[in-house]
């Protein structure tokens, strides 16, 4: 069925005729060839995830004055690309900013962050440091988060601009959309290393806090 | 800052009570030291806080340097302070390099001065000098299972080399 493009005002005319329920027959027809579109489930997805992503609030070093504190300041305003929600766990967390660089005693807090971030996950490396090690070619520092953990993006720069950052973050969302995993999370041993598929996280209370446990509950029952 | 007569002054009294602890003074930019031998340290740096008249109380900073190729090699500097006076003294004790598999070995001054804990801990985290009778000598900054003592002057830098154009232009 051949559509010619109508009015803005005939089309609004028509979504109330439709809400009111008096849009029949040939009308009816013409309403749902304009107003609907078909598409893959997967491709819904992805765009919801695209344009919904919670970062977690956390930095590394310098850059993270550019990556998560700039770009979420009226200037630069991350939220018109749906990511202003900034979490504080990284369970709540879909996107993690290394900027800065990794020193090797942070290297396993960092992995363990993402081994927590729940499905679906993507890692930004920020930065020179963060992507290559940068000027700290040394004994403490590690030569390239990706030594440790998949990383989806690297932003170049030192620091990179906080435009710099919005662009990345405008090609992750692209990534995200297009096809997100081509199969690195695999070869980093990073999928199902959540506690909740790793059965549970891993302590037990001992007798003593499982007994003083008890004794508060009591106490505030009664 | 005792000046280089001052300095001198104080050698001399230590000199009278503890013979032969003072090795050497050096007044370089109008900073005192006092070289000492590494066995009597805790004799001088409790001399030095508690001679009425000297009152160096407080231990601004520990801190260690590698000296290599000289000989002795590691030097462990005490940075002292006169809060009333506004003086300063600073008091290095030189260590031998006791060679592979061994360790320097000073006095811990933790009882002297209880800010010389952690600072005497990250001595030994990038030196590997150790301090007899330190309550808890363990690495403070690096990851617990470090290897090696990374301020070394002959440990290797680390990091990865990078194929810059220039390099291989230069030097490759």
């Amino acid at each position: 069925m051949e559509i010619e493009r109508r009015s803005f005002q005939a089309r609004q005319a028509s979504a109330r005729d439709m809400l009111r329920g008096d849009l029949e027959g040939e009308d009816l027809e013409r309403y749902v060839e304009e107003r609907v579109v078909t598409t893959t489930f997967e491709k819904m997805l992805n765009l919801a995830r695209a344009n919904s992503i919670f970062p977690l609030t956390f930095g590394l070093a310098c850059c993270a004055i550019e990556a998560p504190i700039s770009i979420v300041t009226a200037r630069y305003d991350l939220a018109r690309f749906g990511a202003e929600a900034l979490r504080a766990s990284p369970r709540q967390a879909d996107l993690i900013i290394l900027s800065g660089r990794v020193s090797i005693k942070m290297a396993p807090v960092v992995r363990r962050l993402y081994d927590q971030m729940l499905e679906p996950k993507w890692a930004i490396s920020m930065g020179a440091c963060s992507s290559s090690g940068g000027m700290f070619a040394n004994y403490a520092v590690v030569q390239g988060a990706d030594k440790f953990m998949p990383i989806d993006l690297h932003i170049p720069g030192c620091p990179p601009r906080p435009e710099a950052v919005m662009y990345g973050f405008t090609k992750l969302q692209r990534k995200i959309m297009g096809s997100p995993d081509q199969g690195w999370r695999q070869r980093y041993r990073a999928a199902g290393t959540e506690e909740w598929a790793r059965g549970g996280p891993a302590s037990t209370p001992s007798p003593e806090a499982a007994a003083a446990y008890e004794a508060a509950r009591e106490m505030s029952l009664a | 800052m005792p000046d280089a007569p001052g300095l001198e002054l104080i050698r001399g009294e230590i000199e009278r009570d503890h013979p032969g602890a003072i090795t050497a003074t050096s007044f370089d930019r109008g900073q005192a030291a006092l070289l000492v031998d590494p066995e009597r340290l805790l004799a001088v740096l409790s001399w030095l806080r508690d001679t009425p008249g000297q009152g160096y109380r407080f231990l601004s900073s520990l801190h260690a340097a590698d000296y290599l190729p000289n000989e002795p090699r590691f030097g462990v500097h005490y940075e002292l302070l006169n809060r009333d006076r506004v003086e300063r003294i600073r008091v290095k004790a030189m260590l031998a390099d006791p060679g592979e598999g061994a360790q320097p070995q000073i006095d811990s001054c933790v009882e002297l001065f209880p800010t010389a804990n952690f600072q005497e801990r990250e001595v030994f985290d990038f030196f590997g000098i150790v301090f007899r009778g330190h309550p808890e000598l363990t690495r403070i900054l690096l990851p617990e299972d470090y290897v090696g003592w990374p301020q070394r002057r002959d440990f290797p830098v680390g990091g990865e080399p990078v194929t810059f154009t220039y390099n291989e232009r230069n030097y490759g």
